[in-house]
C-alpha cells in the first residue's frame, strides 16, 4: 500500500465555528488509486473536513499538500481544477433543470449539448450507471439523483472523488453496483475518499480508513487488519447499545385497513400506485422495503394525506374511521402520526427555530394555540421536552434547525411525532443519514411505541433497519406492493430479489 | 471577481454602525454633488434632513405623508414574506378609493356617522377584489402575479380617469375632471390635541396606520396565521405536511394586502383631498414596495421605514422650493441615500470575498 505515492495530505488542519472546534489538528493522507474510508458518527467532523478539502470551508489552521506541494483550496472551482470531485449527502442538483443541464453547469468548459449527451451515455455505460440525460431532476428519486451526482463528477475525470455517505439512500444491490463503480474507478488511478458510518461498507471496500471522533483523528487503520467491532469501538468510544426486544402482544385489532389504493402518476416520471392493500395491527411494525423511486414517496403522501382521493382509494380506515378525505391536520387529530423521508423543507424547515418546527405539527393543539394565537411558553416547554427526552444535541437553546447535525434533527422530528403517543404511525426512512448512536435511539423509540400498542408502518430502503424493527415485511416494486411476509420467512437475499421485481412464490415468472 | 457570502452571525456593532456610516456617506456624497452643481451644500443638506424635522408641524406632515406608505407597506410585507409578489398595490389603492368614493357620492346628503366606517369597509373590499383576480388566476391558471397585478394597476388608473371625466364628474366643476365633494361625515378629521389644537394636517388616519402596522406585526409573530405565512414562503411542502391549505393562504394574503392598499386609498382621499380626481396617489403603491423591503420585511419596522421615505420625499420638496434645485437633482440625492442604505443592509448580512487566486473560468 505505502509504495503508492501520496495524493493529498493534510497537516494539522483545524476548523472552529465560534467557540466550537469542529476539526482539531487533522493529520490525514490518501494515496493515489486508494479507496480510503472516513469513518465517524454524525457531528464527528467528517463533513467539515471534506468541505475544506473541497474548498467550501476555509481551514482555521493547517495546510493541505497535493502531490507533495502546498496548496490553498479557496473555492470548489479550484478544487475541481486540481481534480477533486465531490458527491454530497444532500444533493446539489437544480430540480428544474435536466440531467444534461445540471452537468453542463458544473463543467468548466463548454460542450455542445449533443456532444455532452454522447459523453454522458458513454460514461454511464462504462461504469454501469444508467441515467436518461434529458430527464428533469425533480422527477428523479433520491437514489437516481445520486447517480447523476456521481456521473457529474466522473465527467470531470477526477483524481480524487469524495463520496459523502453515498449508500444511505441505496439498496444492497444498488450499493453493490456503486461499489463496483468505485472499484473500477480506483483501478483507473482515481483515489476515493469514502465517508460513511456503516462499518461493513468501510470494511468491504476501503483499503485504509481514518476514524474521527469529536473532531479528532482516533486512528488510521488498514481495514483488513481490524474487525468491525474494533472499528465501532474506535468510532463511538464505547460499545454501542443494542436495539431493544419487542414485547408487544399482537392483539389482533386491525388499526389500519387499506385496500384498492390506486394513485395515477402526476407526471410522466412519477410512479403510479397500483391496487395496494395493507393492514396493520396494534403493536405491529410493518416494514415496506423497496428501491428508491418505486412509489415510496407517492405512498407516503397518501398515508399522510398530502395526496387524497375518495375515487381512487376503495378503503382507507384508521381506527374504524374513513380517513380518505382527511387532511394531514385532521389525521393528526385522530391520533395518526406521520413523518416523510425528507427532513429539509418537508418534515422540518431548516431556516426556522426548533420551536417553530415543533409548531409545524402541533398548531392544532389547544395547549399550544388558542384563537389562532400561539402560546409561546407552552410551545417552548414542549420543544424542551422533545429535546431532552430524545437526546437532541443543540449548540444552544432553541437554535435554527439548520444548526443541528442531520442525526440530531432527525431525532428531533421523530421525537416530535412520538411524544404525542400516536395510535398509528407512518414513517419513511427514519434513520437516513443518521449515525449509529442516533439510529439505535430512534429505532428503540419506535419499538417502545409499538410495545405500547401503536401500529407502525416503516418505509425504508435500509434492510438492516427493517430486519431490526419489522414484524412483517412487504416490498414496493413499480408501485405494486407484495404480500406481507413474517420476518422469519425472509432473508435479505429473498427481499433483495423482491426489490428487483422477482416474484419469490411463482418461480415460473421471470422479470 | 468578487462574491457575497452570508455572515454566520451579525454583530450588534455592525447592526448599529452600518446605518450610521450609510447616512454619513450619503452626506459626504451629497455635499460633493451639490457643490459641483453650484448649490450651497450646507443649505441643501439642511433642507433635506433638518428642515422636515425642524418644527412640530413639519414632523406631523411627515406622518401624514407616511400614512399610506405604512398601511400599504405592512400589507405588502405579509405578501412578500410568503414569496407572493403583489406589486399592483397602486391599482388596489385606486380601486379602494373608487369603492369608498362611490359610496360617499351616492349618499352625498347623509349626516350618518356610519358613512365613514362603511367607506372603510367598501374600500377594503374594492382593493381586495382587485387583488383577488390575480390571486385566482395564479392559483387556477398559474399565471405570474407580478405581471397581472402590475397590468391591473393601469386598468384601475384609467377606470378612475373615466369615472371622474365621465359619469362621476361634478356638474359644478367647470369642466375639470373632479367629482363632487364628499359629505362632511365622509371625511377624516384632524387630530385635536387639547391645549394645542390641530398640528398641521395630522389626522386620525395616521393613528389607524400605526395601529394596522402593529396588528400585522402581532399577526406575523404571534399567531398561527403568521407561521403559515413564513412557511409558505420558506417551504410550501412543509406547509402541506403541516396540514394547511396553500391556496387558501395565498388568497388570504392577496385579500389582506389588496384590502389594506384600498383602505390606504380611501384614507388618503378622505383625509387630504375630499373628492375624487384623476390623480389621487403619488405612486404610493410603488413606493410602498421600497418601504416594505427597507423594513427588512418586518411589519412593525414599516412604521420607521415609511417615515424615512417620507422624510426623503418631503425633504426633496423642501429643497426644490427653497433653493430652486431641479427635481432631477433631488431625485439623484434620494437615489444615493437609498443606495447607501440598501448597500449597508447587504453588507450587514453578507461579507464580500475577493478571488485573486486565478481568473474565473467563465472568462476563458
Amino acid at each position: 500500500m505505502t509504495t503508492k505515492p501520496v495524493l493529498l495530505e493534510s497537516r494539522e488542519i483545524s476548523k472552529s465555528f465560534g467557540s466550537f472546534l469542529a476539526n482539531d489538528g487533522i493529520n490525514f493522507n490518501i494515496l493515489e488509486g486508494e479507496i480510503h474510508g472516513l469513518l465517524g458518527e454524525n457531528g464527528a467532523g467528517k463533513s467539515t473536513f471534506v468541505k475544506m478539502v473541497y474548498g467550501l470551508l476555509e481551514p482555521s489552521n493547517g495546510t493541505f499538500y497535493w502531490n507533495g506541494k502546498k496548496i490553498i483550496i479557496a473555492r470548489p472551482q479550484e478544487a475541481r481544477n486540481f481534480g477533486i470531485g465531490m458527491v454530497f449527502q444532500h444533493f446539489t442538483l437544480f430540480p428544474t433543470l435536466t440531467v444534461i443541464e445540471n452537468i453542463q453547469l458544473a463543467l468548466n468548459d463548454y460542450f455542445a449539448t449533443h456532444e455532452l449527451r454522447d459523453t454522458i451515455n458513454k460514461k454511464s455505460a462504462e461504469f454501469g450507471i444508467t441515467v436518461d440525460p434529458d430527464i428533469y431532476i425533480r422527477d428523479l428519486s433520491v437514489g437516481e439523483q445520486q447517480r447523476v451526482e456521481i456521473l457529474r463528477c466522473l465527467l470531470q475525470n477526477p483524481k480524487l472523488l469524495i463520496m459523502d455517505e453515498p449508500t444511505s439512500v441505496l439498496t444492497p444491490q444498488e450499493s453493490e453496483q456503486l461499489f463496483s463503480v468505485l472499484k473500477k474507478l480506483s483501478k483507473t488511478g482515481c483515489s476515493i475518499l469514502f465517508i460513511s458510518h456503516k462499518l461493513k461498507e468501510i470494511k468491504k471496500i476501503t483499503q485504509r480508513a481514518t476514524i474521527l471522533r469529536r473532531g479528532c483523528v482516533v486512528s488510521t487503520v488498514e481495514t483488513a487488519d481490524v474487525s468491525t467491532e474494533q472499528l465501532a469501538k474506535m468510532m463511538v468510544g464505547s460499545n454501542p447499545q443494542n436495539v431493544k426486544p419487542k414485547t408487544a402482544k399482537k392483539s389482533g385489532d386491525i388499526l389500519v385497513r387499506i385496500s384498492g389504493l390506486n394513485r395515477p402518476a402526476d407526471n410522466p416520471f412519477a410512479t403510479a400506485l397500483d391496487n395496494i392493500s395493507l393492514n396493520v395491527k396494534a403493536g405491529e411494525i410493518k416494514g415496506i422495503a423497496g428501491i428508491a423511486g418505486n412509489g415510496q414517496s407517492e405512498l407516503m403522501e397518501v398515508l399522510s394525506g398530502e395526496w387524497r382521493s375518495t375515487e381512487n382509494i376503495d378503503v382507507f380506515n384508521v381506527l374504524g374511521t374513513d380517513i380518505r378525505n382527511y387532511s394531514p391536520h385532521k389525521r393528526r387529530q385522530l391520533g395518526v402520526g406521520f413523518l416523510p423521508e425528507e427532513r429539509h423543507g418537508h418534515s422540518a424547515v431548516i431556516n426556522m427555530k426548533l420551536t417553530e418546527n415543533t409548531l409545524l405539527t402541533n398548531h392544532n393543539n389547544p395547549v399550544i394555540q388558542r384563537n389562532n394565537i400561539v402560546k409561546n411558553e407552552n410551545l417552548e416547554k414542549l420543544t424542551t421536552n422533545i429535546v431532552d427526552k430524545y437526546d437532541v444535541r443543540t449548540p444552544f437553546q432553541n437554535p435554527h434547525a439548520s444548526s443541528l447535525s442531520g442525526g440530531n434533527l432527525q431525532k428531533f422530528v421523530v421525537g416530535r411525532e412520538i411524544i404525542k403517543k400516536p395510535k398509528v404511525f407512518f414513517v419513511a426512512q427514519p434513520t437516513w443519514g443518521v449515525d449509529i448512536g442516533a439510529t439505535k435511539s430512534i429505532r428503540n423509540s419506535l419499538i417502545d411505541l409499538a410495545n405500547d400498542g401503536c401500529g407502525i408502518i416503516v418505509i425504508s430502503q435500509d434492510l438492516e433497519e427493517l430486519f431490526e424493527l419489522a414484524d412483517n415485511i412487504c416490498v414496493l416494486f413499480r408501485g405494486k406492493l407484495s404480500d406481507s411476509k413474517p420476518l422469519q420467512e425472509l432473508n435479505s437475499e429473498k427481499i433483495g430479489m423482491l426489490m428487483g421485481g422477482e416474484d419469490l412464490y411463482s418461480e415460473s415468472q421471470g422479470h | 471577481m468578487f462574491y457575497l457570502t452570508p455572515r454566520k452571525e451579525i454583530s450588534l456593532f455592525f447592526t448599529i454602525s452600518i446605518p450610521v456610516i450609510s447616512i454619513l456617506l450619503t452626506i459626504i456624497f451629497g455635499f460633493f454633488i451639490f457643490s459641483v452643481l453650484g448649490y450651497d451644500p450646507g443649505k441643501a443638506l439642511y433642507h433635506f434632513f433638518m428642515s422636515p424635522l425642524s418644527r412640530l408641524d413639519k414632523i406631523a406632515d411627515l406622518f401624514v405623508k407616511a400614512c399610506p406608505l405604512m398601511i400599504i407597506g405592512t400589507g405588502l410585507v405579509l405578501c412578500f414574506r410568503a414569496n407572493i409578489w403583489n406589486i399592483g398595490a397602486e391599482g388596489q389603492l385606486i380601486m379602494g378609493a373608487v369603492f369608498a368614493g362611490g359610496l360617499a357620492l351616492s349618499f352625498s346628503e347623509t349626516q350618518s356617522l356610519w358613512l365613514l366606517p362603511a367607506m372603510a369597509i367598501f374600500s377594503f373590499i374594492g382593493g381586495a377584489l382587485w387583488a383577488l383576480f390575480p390571486a385566482l388566476l395564479k392559483i387556477k391558471l398559474r399565471t405570474n402575479e407580478i405581471l397581472v397585478t402590475l397590468m391591473l394597476t393601469y386598468v384601475a388608473s384609467l377606470f378612475l380617469d373615466w369615472l371622474v371625466r365621465g359619469p362621476w364628474r361634478s356638474p359644478t366643476s367647470f369642466g375639470f375632471p373632479l367629482t363632487k365633494y364628499y359629505p362632511d361625515v365622509g371625511l377624516i378629521s384632524k387630530i385635536y390635541f387639547p391645549g394645542i389644537g390641530n398640528i398641521s394636517q395630522l389626522h386620525w388616519g395616521v393613528f389607524v396606520a400605526i395601529l394596522i402596522c402593529l396588528l400585522c406585526w402581532f399577526a406575523m409573530e404571534k399567531t398561527v396565521f403568521g407561521f403559515q405565512i413564513k412557511l409558505i414562503g420558506d417551504s410550501p411542502q412543509a406547509l402541506r405536511f403541516s396540514g394547511f391549505n396553500e391556496s387558501k393562504t395565498t388568497i388570504a394574503l392577496f385579500i389582506i394586502s389588496g384590502g389594506l392598499a384600498g383602505l390606504a386609498g380611501m384614507i388618503e382621499v378622505s383625509a387630504n383631498i375630499g373628492q375624487l380626481q384623476p390623480n389621487i396617489s403619488f405612486g404610493y403603491g410603488f413606493t410602498a414596495i421600497i418601504v416594505a423591503f427597507l423594513a427588512r420585511l418586518n411589519p412593525a419596522a414599516v412604521i420607521i421605514s415609511g417615515l424615512l421615505i417620507a422624510l426623503i420625499e418631503v425633504g426633496g420638496d423642501s429643497a426644490q422650493i427653497a433653493l430652486a434645485i431641479p427635481k432631477v437633482v433631488t431625485g439623484v440625492f434620494k437615489g444615493i441615500l437609498l443606495f447607501f442604505l440598501l448597500a449597508g443592509e447587504t453588507l450587514t448580512k453578507y461579507e464580500i470575498g475577493f478571488n485573486y487566486h486565478q481568473k474565473s473560468s467563465l472568462n476563458d
